[in-house]
């Protein structure tokens, strides 16, 4: 962390630039902020809604960023077979690509159902990077779909569970809490 | 000027090219009898007139070594700290997008003032600071047989100086709130690479580059614009950046979650946000696949530490019994590869070559029992083992693989 710190933002160096024009310029020599506090560069241009809506596609564990929509296992079985099978095999046990589908805490390479913590990971990788070939090409219900499929194989959801943007933050993954904060800090110690 | 006229091939005192080039290819035993005619033959001929974009010598031919998600930069072949920018290493998740310079935008927002929208030149225009410093993939290490190049044991790592706009100067530009404590930075390509990354790396020394060794970003690298975090895991380095959004949490996604996680001890417990590159350091000289004359060598390499400056590196030439202290290259820098040098005579008996690198902060390279010892068997990334390099009696170097089995 640098000596300005985090959180000095326009409002904080605003203030220092108020008193120090407040104070006059002899009393605050060697203490002016080096740049000007407000649109110091006036560089950029202000980002409207939809400029920002059209590229905010992430979805937080809370389900913030989650859009309308719906799916059930049985739905996304059907785009299963067409958009996902070909690499990671009817049952969602691997193929080309990595399994998906697995309760075992010890079985690797890791699966959604042994390793992964949060569901609403699930929407947001398969929303922006899936299928392969095709990726961003599914629509929320698919995309939908596809998590209850997932999470019905892994035995999380039941087989009827409709997933949407209520229901998918309440999920809780079986990996939940596996995940510690790094320890490592450098010194002499090789952090378990 | 005495001129060789004992072999056939000499024609009118000095050799054609052809024949130059056919000794050249058939060795250095076959050149010896007609050592002296190249450096007549080229002064006779005009050379190439200047070109709008040079290329190697026909005789250096490095290459990367790619598979399907990266591309590792040939250590071996390198002798300073600069990677050149075709050399510097890949590894991205879902190619590399061809982007218009002209098209390009990153978009600020979430806890900001004002969302704002740059465009390249807006970057550009923006104070400027360059910053000589590694990258290193989290997955830089394979253990190999024997027959394993530097380029495979580690050439996950490259080193480049990087120019742009410091984030934390974006950041003021576009307010940002005091509550934030993490940043999404997303990519543009195929995967719409996403990783958190916390306000306080914003703020230290985070920068938006669009300039790598001077030039305009390789499109492997991120063209026009990446992110860089000198010191860290070079996936949250995200490059082709279209996006950040300041937020008060983590967004946990799948590369911070399912990939880029480390499991620890039994594997019941996973270490997450392990962004630091701890110190590391490999010999890539001499190195498998040269075969040693008797005599005097140079042993040369690379060291490096995410958290700051190395401060020594040690040498064994018996396989750990005993160490010397390597010369470092000035300049030292903070965050950046440095070249370690030890003269060194070998006598002809098999001897195993290793180097050990420490840090500012005390910590010193473990051995693959240390890191196996502390992490248990499951840990895929960050592995930073001290690496060997066994001499044989006739002179063969072979990668010392045997010390990372297990």
């Amino acid at each position: 962390m640098s000596a300005r710190g985090r959180g000095h933002g326009r409002s904080v160096v605003a203030t220092l630039w108020a008193t120090a024009i407040l104070l006059g310029p002899t009393s605050v020599v060697g203490q002016q902020p080096s740049a000007p506090p407000v649109d110091p560069f006036g560089l950029g241009r202000p980002a409207s809604a939809e400029e920002i809506a059209t590229l905010d596609i992430d979805v937080m564990p809370d389900g913030t960023g989650l859009p309308a929509g719906s799916g059930t296992a049985a739905d996304g079985a059907v785009t299963w077979v067409r958009a996902c099978r070909g690499c990671h095999g009817s049952n969602g046990e691997g193929g080309t690509a990595a399994p998906l589908v697995g309760r075992d805490p010890d079985a690797r390479p890791p699966t959604v159902g042994n390793y992964w913590p949060y569901a609403t990971t699930l929407y947001d990788y398969i929303n922006r990077a899936m299928p392969r070939p095709t990726p961003g090409t599914l629509s929320p219900d698919e995309v939908y779909g596809l998590v209850a499929w997932i999470l019905s194989k892994n035995d999380i959801i039941g087989a009827d569970t409709v997933v949407n943007a209520e229901s998918l933050p309440g999920v809780v993954m079986p990996a939940r809490d596996r995940f510690v904060p790094d320890n490592r800090a450098g010194g002499a110690v090789v952090r378990d | 000027m005495a001129q060789h006229t004992s072999t056939p091939a000499v024609t009118r005192g000095h050799l054609t090219r052809r024949q130059v080039l056919a000794a050249a290819a058939m060795g250095a035993a076959a050149v010896a009898p007609t050592s002296g005619q190249q450096a007549v033959e080229t002064t006779r001929r005009l050379g190439r007139s200047p070109n709008g974009l040079d290329q190697r010598s026909p005789f250096v031919t490095p290459q990367r070594d790619p598979s399907s998600t990266s591309s590792r930069t040939p250590l071996q072949d390198l002798r300073g700290t600069i990677t050149p920018a075709d050399l510097h290493f890949e590894r991205h998740h879902g190619g590399v997008p061809e982007i218009d310079p002209s098209e390009y935008e990153l978009l600020i927002h979430g806890l900001v003032e004002q969302p704002t929208i740059f465009t390249l030149d807006d970057l550009t225009r923006f104070p400027a600071t360059s910053r000589i410093c590694f990258l290193e993939c989290s997955g830089n290490l394979r253990r190999g047989s024997p027959e394993t190049l530097p380029q495979m044991v580690c050439g996950l790592t490259s080193q480049t100086e990087w120019t742009g706009v410091l984030l934390s100067t974006l950041l003021e530009e576009v307010g940002a709130h005091e509550d934030a404590t993490w940043f999404l930075a997303e990519g543009q390509d195929a995967a719409v690479m996403t990783r958190s990354i916390p306000m306080e790396k914003a703020f230290d020394d985070a920068i938006v580059v669009y300039a790598q060794n001077g030039d305009a970003l390789m499109p492997g690298n991120g063209y026009p614009a990446r992110l860089l975090l000198p010191g860290w895991e070079g996936n949250a380095s995200v490059k082709w950046l279209r996006r950040i959004e300041l937020a008060n949490r983590p967004f946990m996604t799948r590369e911070e979650t399912s990939k880029y996680t480390d499991p620890l001890g039994d594997g019941s417990q996973s270490r997450q946000f392990s962004f630091v590159m701890d110190a590391r350091s490999i010999i890539t000289d001499p190195a498998y696949p040269r075969v040693l004359e008797r005599g005097w060598h140079e042993i040369r390499g690379l060291a490096w530490s995410g958290r700051g400056r190395i401060t020594r590196v040690d040498v064994s030439t018996d396989g750990g019994g005993s160490w010397q202290a390597a010369d470092l290259q000035d300049p030292v820098l903070p965050k950046a590869h440095v070249r370690f040098r030890l003269p060194w005579r070998w006598d002809g008996d098999e001897s195993e070559i290793m180097s050990r690198a420490t840090d500012e902060t005390g910590y010193i390279q473990p051995t693959w029992e240390t890191l196996r010892a502390a992490r248990g068997p499951q840990t895929r990334y960050h592995q930073n083992p001290i690496t060997s390099w066994t001499i044989g009696a006739n002179g063969q170097v072979l990668f010392g693989a045997e010390r990372l089995r297990s």
